[in-house]
């Protein structure tokens, strides 16, 4: 049992402080879509008592427990909930799970992204739901005049055994909210898991397939205004004048105008990734009526000048150069293949690269290259936002609410906590709505036409919009010796508006010459996390390189990476190696095994690939059949090491949708540019992976792990890209270097 | 605008809107039936599928003036509670991920299983060809449509 500190979550106590010694009913007017779960509908209590910000017990001994985070559909709104239901102690069945709203005064990480939000809520709902069962404990002790010590609780019951008392937690529930909180309670060991490490069904399963409202498109409330916006079509082009008086005439049209929602020399942070801040506005009555009287807008457009922007991000405050100018793809490949041939900026160095190529016995160089790619979440950009003198009130998808209150705040002229952000559940997210341009963007149009509106893009304006993946190059060189050992090994890795190098991931710290270099080159289109950032680059490039590598070694492509992980692991080149050599290793054995990889069959060409990122290592061996002339992925197999798996069946229903991601973007996966305009625009001119070319099987399979869980939406996406490259190889005797691999409408590769 | 006789889910009522409004958002701001999703408007993509006279349809791409009187049927006349056939199979198999596509997903599902009971793996990727789901569960989506089947069936 591990020993946690209360101080870990301690905010989520404030409320209970504040209020100790007085009543301990609260009001939860605030937590709103409160819904039962799909086991039956549950009764409600006549009374909640709070223990803390994520649990309140009725008198009946229901639990609701707070989903801190929003979702997006990685199932963090069921997972996280079940970390707080264990260390409580109770039955899943009589627990209803409730949305938080953004909230940072009572919890503590409301952001879904980076496959963080486990690894980061794991120990604070742990210590949350043990503190209140202890909290649940201590005055039943005092009720009973027991020492709290002799009371055991299992499944919602408080017991003293050599008095054979017993109660529920609901009978206990309002003692224990008067209760000191503990300075510090016992965390459970992890044989002592009930609840985690089982598989339980989405809370939401029964709302999603009987339809009800969950998105944010689907909000609706009286009075409400539809909004749409014309942004400009093209990168590098901004509003010059607006011809509205067709428009305005139009039926159920309330108002045309245009809006700034930053000013030019507004600090941002990192995530106010805006790509355009004027827009032209139509407000009216029903969706379709503001369509159509979008389409009557006369804008004319103009080239921007080159701008600065000033972003405190992450890595301190830097000057982001906007580039005037209308960019075509052509001229972005001419440019970065240009850039791919100079020296870089050295990200890291071991030993003597340049000597290891000079005494080479073989030397292999290949280049990788990936177009930029729109997020394309299946419900496009939305926001309700309604703004008084008063407070603003926001309801719309975001993975981050923390990142756009500030410019709320700002562009509003209201305090932070007169801005209460709802989250919604997210028809997709993938690093996307982890900017929340269009949060400003819907509050800055109701508070200009003092009513709630619900702002709403068509597909055409998400999809060309911006904060694309970036385009990426990287060109790899490898150095074998006679007896063919990988003595020198290069990476340079360039990009538009960034690199996508991780200098110190493998095959760092496994090569006694090692070379790391990155560039990149500005643009005014604009780029943001797109599910496993960079990584959902480089593993590729970097797999099917070592594939190829392999190969010129004449050795075996698991066998190949497992001898440099013992170097690793025995003898590392450098010291700040990011990855942990043995369950690298460890998922490589794994899909070996499970893939029965020695074992070949006639017709199934097959590719590997591992890859560490967010915390989780991953390994994928993919199978291809060759039908009727065309590549079809049979089976793919993953090996995973992400610690402990909070919910099974869940965890793989992510992990195949990963697979399947990464496979549809490897394939067909890419935005282009025609002076400045993105070329596609909707999913008739952008093709994403459908049922017929997803793998007909997946087997996923988790390494039994006691470890604090990590990462595991991001993590089975990057490797596949460099699996199916690998197969591909195998069952066309082609190298494939330059994604997307197919193009057109067909499934046959390109030659 | 016009006056528009509707039949939807077994329930006859009247708007009144431009004839030329797609049954999409007619279904969605005038009826507040939300669960069929708009995702590009040009039927490429399937959120928005229902059914027509028994037929899985685009309603993005259906002027409600040509869906005058006859039977129309979304996500939310499938079932109260969720217990149609094919809702219970996709809460068995736990298939939504965002779940944004999937009342599409399932009205296609339907309405293939309606006219094929018992469809072959390529019968169903043929039919659900016209759905995407980003989050990429089109296993389980293949998985549930086949329990589905076979609870049909008994």
């Amino acid at each position: 049992m591990t020993l946690e500190k209360t101080t870990i979550n301690r905010r989520s106590f404030l409320k209970v402080s504040a209020l100790a010694g007085g009543g301990m009913m609260l009001s939860f007017s605030w937590l709103a879509g409160c819904k039962p779960t799909p086991d039956g509908v549950l009764a409600l209590p006549k009374a909640w008592f709070e223990l803390n910000s994520y649990i309140k017990i009725g008198e009946n001994g229901i639990v609701t427990l707070m989903a801190p985070n929003p979702e997006f559909g990685s199932n963090v709104k069921t997972s996280l909930p079940m970390i707080l239901a264990d260390e409580l102690d109770i039955d899943w069945k009589n627990v209803i799970v409730a949305q938080a709203d953004f909230f940072p005064e009572r919890f503590e990480r409301q952001f879904t992204g980076g496959s963080q939000s486990i690894r980061q809520g794991w120990k604070i709902l742990r210590t949350a739901g043990a503190t209140a069962r202890q909290m649940l404990i201590n005055a039943t002790a005092q009720a009973w005049s027991v020492p709290a010590e002799e009371i055991t609780t299992a499944d919602g019951i408080l017991h003293h055994e050599s008095s054979g008392k017993k109660a529920g937690y609901g009978e206990m529930a309002s003692r224990a909210a008067g209760v000191p909180i503990p300075e510090e309670v016992q965390l459970k060991k992890v044989s002592d898991f009930k609840i985690i490490g089982t598989s339980r069904k989405n809370v939401d399963g029964v709302n999603i397939v009987t339809g009800k409202p969950l998105f944010g498109m689907d909000y609706t409330q009286q009075g409400m205004l539809i909004a749409m916006i014309a942004h400009p079509p093209a990168f590098g082009l901004k509003v010059k004048s607006v011809e509205d008086a067709a428009a305005r005439s139009m039926p159920g049209i309330k108002d045309v105008f245009t809006i700034k929602t930053l000013s030019d020399d507004y600090e941002r942070n990192g995530f106010d990734t805006t790509t355009f801040t004027e827009l032209v506005v139509v407000v009216g009555s029903t969706t379709w009526e503001v369509m159509n009287a979008k389409k009557a807008l006369k804008i004319e457009w103009e080239e921007i000048s080159d701008s600065d922007i000033i972003v405190q991000g992450w890595g301190g405050k830097q000057t982001v150069k906007i580039p005037a100018g209308l960019e075509s793809t052509t001229g972005h490949k001419a440019k970065m293949a240009e850039m791919a041939k100079r020296p870089a900026n050295v990200l890291r160095k071991d030993g003597d690269p340049e000597g290891a190529f000079k005494k080479a016995a073989k030397i292999l160089e290949r280049t990788y290259s990936a177009p930029y790619l729109a997020h394309n979440t299946m419900e496009p950009v939305n926001c309700f936002a309604h703004v008084t003198a008063e407070k603003a009130e926001i309801f719309g998808p975001i993975q981050a609410p923390e990142f756009i209150v500030q410019s709320l705040s700002a562009r509003l002229g209201l305090p932070k906590e007169k801005i209460h952000i709802k989250l919604a559940r997210m028809g997709g997210g993938f690093g996307q709505r982890a900017y929340g341009h269009h949060m400003v963007e819907a509050a800055v149009i109701s508070q200009k036409i003092n009513a709630p509106v619900k702002m709403v893009y068509t597909r055409e304006d998400d999809m060309t919009y911006g904060i694309y993946r970036p385009t990426y190059v990287a060109t790899y060189k490898a150095a074998l010796d006679n007896d063919n050992n990988l003595i020198g090994f290069q990476v340079r890795g360039g990009g538009i508006p960034e690199h996508p190098v991780h200098a110190n991931r493998f095959p760092a710290g496994a090569v006694e010459n090692y070379l790391a270099e990155g560039w990149q080159l500005d643009s005014n289109i604009t780029i943001g996390a797109f599910r496993a950032p960079r990584s959902n680059f480089i593993a590729g490039a970097e797999q099917s390189f070592l594939d190829e590598v392999a190969e010129l070694a004449g050795k075996d492509p698991i066998e190949f990476r497992l001898e440099l992980l013992e170097r690793a692991r025995n003898n590392p080149v450098g010291s700040n190696n990011d990855y942990d050599a043995d369950r690298y290793a460890g998922v490589l054995k794994l899909v070996k095994e499970k893939s029965k990889w020695l074992e070949t069959q006639a017709d199934v060409y097959r590719g590997v690939s591992a890859y560490f990122c967010h915390n989780s290592y991953v390994a994928e061996v993919l199978d291809i059949v060759i039908k009727n002339n065309n590549p079809v992925v049979q089976k793919v197999y993953a090996a995973v090491d992400c610690g402990i798996v909070v919910n099974p069946d869940a965890a793989t229903n992510m992990g195949e949708g990963g697979i399947v991601d990464g496979i549809g973007n490897a394939l067909y996966g890419e935005m282009t540019f025609q002076n400045g305009v993105p070329e596609k625009n909707n999913f008739d001119k952008y093709r994403m992976i459908r049922h017929s070319e997803a793998p007909k099987s997946i087997e996923i399979h988790f390494v039994q792990s006691e470890t604090d869980p990590t990462g595991l939406g991001e993590p089975l996406f990057p490797p596949v890209f460099a699996a199916l490259a690998n197969a591909l190889y195998k069952a066309k005797n082609k190298r494939l270097y330059d994604q997307p691999f197919v193009s057109g409408v067909t499934i046959d590769l390109k030659t | 605008m016009a006056v528009i006789n509707l039949n939807v889910n077994g329930k006859k009522q009247a708007v009144d809107v431009d004839p030329q409004t797609p049954m999409l958002w007619v279904l969605r701001e005038h009826l507040n039936l939300v669960g069929t999703k708009y995702g590009c408007g040009i039927a490429a993509c399937g959120a928005c599928t229902i059914h027509l006279e028994g037929m899985a349809v685009r309603s993005c791409q259906l002027p409600v003036s040509s869906a005058e009187n006859k039977a129309i049927t979304t996500i939310e006349g499938l079932s109260e509670n969720g217990d149609h056939p094919v809702q219970k199979a996709w809460l068995e198999h736990d298939v939504p991920q965002c779940g944004y596509c999937q009342s599409g997903q399932i009205m296609t599902a339907v309405a293939l299983l309606h006219d094929n009971p018992n469809p072959t793996d390529a019968e169903i990727e043929s039919a659900m060809h016209g759905n995407i789901c980003r989050c990429g569960t089109y296993l389980r989506i293949r998985a549930a449509v086949k329990t589905a089947a076979k609870s049909q069936s008994l």
